[in-house]
């Protein structure tokens, strides 16, 4: 059954067409990744779904249900989460207090007004927020302010903000970018524990193939605004086309 | 030592109410022990306690809290027209219009973020400030301002066959009621209004540290540092924003109340937006988003203000009477330009200091000068940078 | 017909000086995305500019003139400016008598000078910090400003009188070929509005038609891109920052006959000109401009007797009082860019 379905998505930001009548279906329980060279729309396709951007034509369905037309928080509280580019997280607070805001925000919804209660009292939060550290193994760093993070400590950061809010549909924009090897295996691993103990279905945008194929087990490949080839991992190496979208997209 | 207390908010909250009770006796010796200066210390402590819940924790810069201050005032000083020279039932009713009242502003005025949000603000108090002078005038009574009258009903007081006034009291506690007592040749005034004013004001403080210390603080911090990742993890900030907006509004709602049972008058110059400014300029001189800061930057403002304006060149002259004539009177000249009816120029030169070298403000400042006497002291362990040096609550 | 040619006259006065400090407060906020609260105050400085010529042009010497006395019977004191000494008495007098237009003369390079240091010594340091601080720093400067000026000239207005042959009314309406008397007015609002229309039209030129402006224009627009093509932005950032200070102390100068300078009326054009700003949207010079007249003539006809009438019908009293702030209100909520603004301008 297909978790997120995508239907004859077009944006078009002035004169240029980001996004051409985009099919997507990804199943639920799966890792799809979505690759393609840069400026070929991933980011603004996700976008689209999250709330960002509304497209010019086209349907988004998560579980069925009309994404369009929801504001961001609503998106996220029927179960879809994502981790940006540029890491989005709260730079001022400590790593912490950065876990705890998505516990907060699952258990209590988009608005609560608990303005008397202690954080410090709130132990299920604790345990949660605790737990989501030691998952991206930052359990050491819980005390920094996040802004002194490494890059690739940052993206960890948001990914375990994200896994705290248990999403349904997890939206990764290229989660190992700016990351080293021995992190992005570890990413990889983590990435694949998700999916084996969570059961969170995950749309991956990567550029690093060997995350790609390690991971996926469906591939759709964009180039220029529109879906080139959707198919399984095996199908996709050497595929012409692609070959094509890369090398054409490369000079 | 700062830090230490931030630990521990019970140490911290005792610190506070001994400091704010005891202020009589230990402000004497500086000149600032009498109670009209004390009560204004702990109204303006309110006020910008209450400011900083909206601007240090969410960062939206408000530049029309005036507007609810003086819509408390109004408010009281009707009730002490109308109903009874309590002042219960007069801060009730200034809390709760300038609730409503600030829900309808932030209501319209949080649709913008930014500097929108400070014009939206501006506009709206100005309109305010405009209002009360022209076609409010049955209500605000326009430039005299409202007041007292013999003649006022007041349903729930005895009839007052005195000829005089009516004072503003406690269930028969008179505010302006005082104990003087001589101790060494210094004079200690206990006034019962200064103490009503540190019971609220200590009120005031407590439930802003509960507000800082619970989830939905931790929220509005969230919505100062990256609005947009909040609405992506599932949180409606609009409400967010809003309460804290309306919280604000009943602070300042509260201070103006107060400053109506001290002194049973209301102006339509307590909304002008330089009444504004001064909120924000005490907030920011203390240290925006902590919890003591606020307070003190309104005590440093309204003690300089009362320091600074009452000195002239005579005083000047004294001071420097010690140097040859010529330096003397230069430097009495230089002087002069800062202090008396200069104040407001030594303000806004401290002003630009603080937000050009100290944003975090004095709070931060002191923390520098603690960490850096403790630096030395302890210069042979090794010097660990601590990301929390920032008083950042 | 001429009542509403009137309101349109008096609203051109007040609306050629929001239209002038908002244009500078644009420029700035454009080029260099600063956010200047202290910009009211170079209004004021303008026109204390012309407080201070005056008082040079009117520095005397005293002589005792025996022949006559005064009112308490002492010999009168007859004080001669240095300036009748010098070039005689009908040139000298003339001088004193057009010191408001001579005072732009005097006003341009200080008014250069000023948002040069203001720019260098200050704002430069904040480019980078968020625009809360720019507007506290900003606001900060202003009180300073406006303090020193009270100082230094007290906290009395000063008057400034225009020269003489302006001072008087006309009948503009006879002009434009309408009935006798329907349409009065001053003379010196007239030369303000001509002169704030030509400023504008010096600025327009100036960014249109010449290199330096084009360059500044493009870094409005793309500052990195401008900055990547090697061009130094700062240095010509420097100085728009120095020509928005002279717009906004011509203003003030040109001003001071029509309202007496005091020390405060920086601030009170401040947050008036902020509304304008925003109401023709961040960052837009034509819409800076436009909204400045759209709003000084809202004004003027929001104080007529027959608008005023028909908004307390509709239980909206002092509607003179509030319009701006109204209009402000509404504009930002339906159309938060503005009348001419481009999208996601200052939105974070
Ligand atoms: N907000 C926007 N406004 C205008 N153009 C945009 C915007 N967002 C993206 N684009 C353009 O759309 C195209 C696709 O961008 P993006 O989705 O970020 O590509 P990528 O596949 O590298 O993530 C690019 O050409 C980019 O310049
Ligand atoms: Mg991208």
């Amino acid at each position: 059954m297909s978790i997120l379905e995508v239907q004859n998505v077009n944006k078009s930001f002035g004169g240029l067409k980001a996004l051409q009548n985009v099919n997507l279906s990804v199943e639920e329980g799966t890792i799809h990744a979505i690759i393609g060279p840069n400026g070929a729309g991933k980011s603004t396709l996700l976008n689209c779904f999250i709330g960002k951007l509304i497209p010019d034509t086209g349907t988004v369905n998560f579980n069925g249900q009309s994404l369009l037309g929801m504001k961001a928080h609503e998106i996220n509280q029927t179960g879809v989460s994502r981790v940006f580019q540029t890491p989005e997280i709260f730079s001022d607070l400590t790593v912490y207090e950065n876990v705890m805001i998505p516990c907060f925000a699952k258990r209590d919804g988009s608005f609560c007004l608990n303005a008397l209660n202690r954080v410090k009292s709130e132990a299920e939060i604790h345990d949660k927020a605790e737990h989501m550290m030691e998952d991206v193994n930052m359990a050491d760093k819980k005390d920094m302010v996040a802004s002194s993070l490494s890059r690739g400590d940052k993206r960890r950061l948001e990914m375990a903000m994200c896994l705290a809010q248990d999403p349904q549909l997890l939206l990764l924009d290229e989660p190992t970018a700016g990351m080293a090897r021995a992190d992005t295996n570890n990413t990889i691993d983590l990435l694949a524990e998700i999916q084996n103990k969570r059961h969170i279905t995950m749309a991956v945008i990567e550029h690093d193939m060997h995350v790609v194929f390690s991971l996926a087990q469906k591939i759709s490949v964009l180039a220029q605004g529109t879906v080139i080839v959707e198919d399984l991992p095996e199908n996709i190496k050497g595929h012409p086309k692609v070959q094509e979208a890369y090398l054409g997209g490369a000079h | 030592m700062f830090d230490k207390f931030q630990n521990n908010d019970r140490m911290l909250m005792l610190f506070f109410i001994f400091l704010v009770l005891a202020g009589p006796i230990l402000l004497a010796p500086f000149g600032a022990g009498y109670p009209d200066l004390l009560q204004r210390f702990c109204i303006f402590g309110i006020f910008a306690i209450g400011f900083n819940i909206l601007f240090g924790l969410t960062g939206y810069l408000s530049f029309g809290h005036a507007a609810f201050l003086g819509v408390g005032s109004y408010s009281a000083v009707w009730m002490f027209k109308l109903l009874t020279m309590n002042v219960i039932p007069a801060l009730i009713l200034a809390v709760i219009i300038a609730g409503l009242f600030s829900l309808l502003i932030g209501f319209i005025s949080l649709r913008r973020s930014g500097i929108y949000f400070s014009i939206l603000t501006l506009a709206f108090a100005q309109m305010s400030f405009s209002l009360a002078y022209s076609v409010l005038t049955p209500i605000t009574n326009g430039e005299t301002g409202l007041q007292l009258t013999l003649d006022d009903p007041r349903i729930l007081d005895a009839a007052n066959t005195s000829g005089s006034l009516p004072s503003t009291n406690f269930f028969g506690l008179t505010m302006n009621s005082t104990a003087k007592f001589e101790f060494f040749g210094m004079v200690f005034q206990f006034n019962v209004g200064f103490y009503f004013c540190a019971v609220m004001l200590i009120l005031a403080f407590y439930l802003a540290m509960r507000i800082f210390r619970s989830p939905f603080g931790l929220m509005l911090k969230a919505i100062k540092t990256n609005q947009n990742r909040l609405n992506y993890t599932g949180v409606n900030t609009r409400p967010y924003t809003l309460a804290a907006f309306v919280i604000s509004g009943m602070y300042a709602g509260l201070a103006g109340g107060l400053m109506a049972c001290t002194d049973p008058l209301a102006g339509a110059e307590r909304m002008q937006w330089t009444a504004s400014g001064e909120v924000v300029l005490m907030t920011i001189l203390g240290g925006s988003g902590t919890l003591l800061g606020p307070v003190l930057g309104a005590g440093f403002i309204k003690y300089f203000e009362n320091i600074f304006s009452k000195i002239n060149e005579n005083v000047l002259h004294g001071w420097f009477s010690f140097l040859p004539d010529g330096l003397e009177d230069l430097i009495v000249w230089v002087l002069h330009f800062f202090v008396g009816k200069g104040w407001h120029l030594t303000l806004g030169l401290l002003f630009m200091m603080v937000v050009i070298f100290l944003p975090g403000g004095l709070l931060q400042g002191a923390s520098h000068i603690i960490d850096w006497i403790r630096g030395k002291k302890q210069s042979s362990s090794t010097q660990i940078s601590n990301p929390n040096s920032m008083p950042a609550e | 017909m001429d009542a509403i040619l009137l309101q349109i006259l008096n609203g051109l006065d007040k609306g050629s000086a929001y239209a002038l400090i908002a244009l500078g407060l644009t420029l700035i906020f454009g080029t260099l995305g600063v956010v200047n609260f202290a910009h009211g105050a170079l209004f004021m400085i303008g026109a204390f500019c012309v407080v201070t010529l005056q008082k040079i042009l009117n520095l005397s010497t005293v002589a005792i003139d025996p022949t006559k006395v005064d009112f308490l019977g002492n010999p009168l004191k007859v004080k001669t400016p240095y300036i009748v000494n010098w070039f005689g008495e009908a040139a000298g007098s003339a001088i004193i008598n057009w010191s408001v237009p001579l005072a732009i003369l005097f006003a341009i390079p200080i008014m250069l000078l000023v948002g040069y240091v203001m720019e260098r010594g200050l704002i430069k340091h904040f480019y980078k910090r968020p625009h809360a601080d720019q507007i506290l720093v900003t606001f900060g400067l202003a009180i300073v400003l406006q303090e020193i000026i009270k100082a230094c000239y007290g906290a009395n207005p000063i008057p400034t009188p225009a020269p003489e042959i302006f001072r008087g009314s006309f009948d503009f309406g006879v002009w434009i070929g309408m009935a006798e008397n329907a349409v009065i007015y001053p003379y010196w609002r007239l030369v303000y509005f001509a002169f704030s229309a030509l400023i504008i039209g010096l600025v327009f030129a100036f960014l249109q038609f010449t290199t330096f402006g084009m360059v500044v224009r493009a870094g409005m627009a793309d500052r990195e891109t401008v900055g990547l093509l090697g061009i130094n932005i700062d240095k010509r950032f420097t100085i728009m920052f120095g020509i928005a200070a002279a717009v906004a102390g011509l203003a003030g100068v040109m001003y001071s006959p029509i309202n007496s300078p005091n020390y405060h009326m920086g601030m009170d054009f401040l947050v008036l000109s902020f509304v304008v700003v925003v109401v023709g949207g961040m960052g837009s010079l034509p819409g800076a401009v436009l909204a400045g007249f759209t709003l000084g003539i809202l004004e003027s006809f929001a104080s007529m007797n027959e608008v005023k009438g028909f908004f307390e019908a509709i239980y909206l009293p002092s509607i003179d009082q509030i319009i701006i702030y109204l209009v402000a209100i509404v504009i930002l909520l339906v159309r938060p860019r503005g009348l001419m603004g481009r999208a996601g301008v200052m939105e974070e």
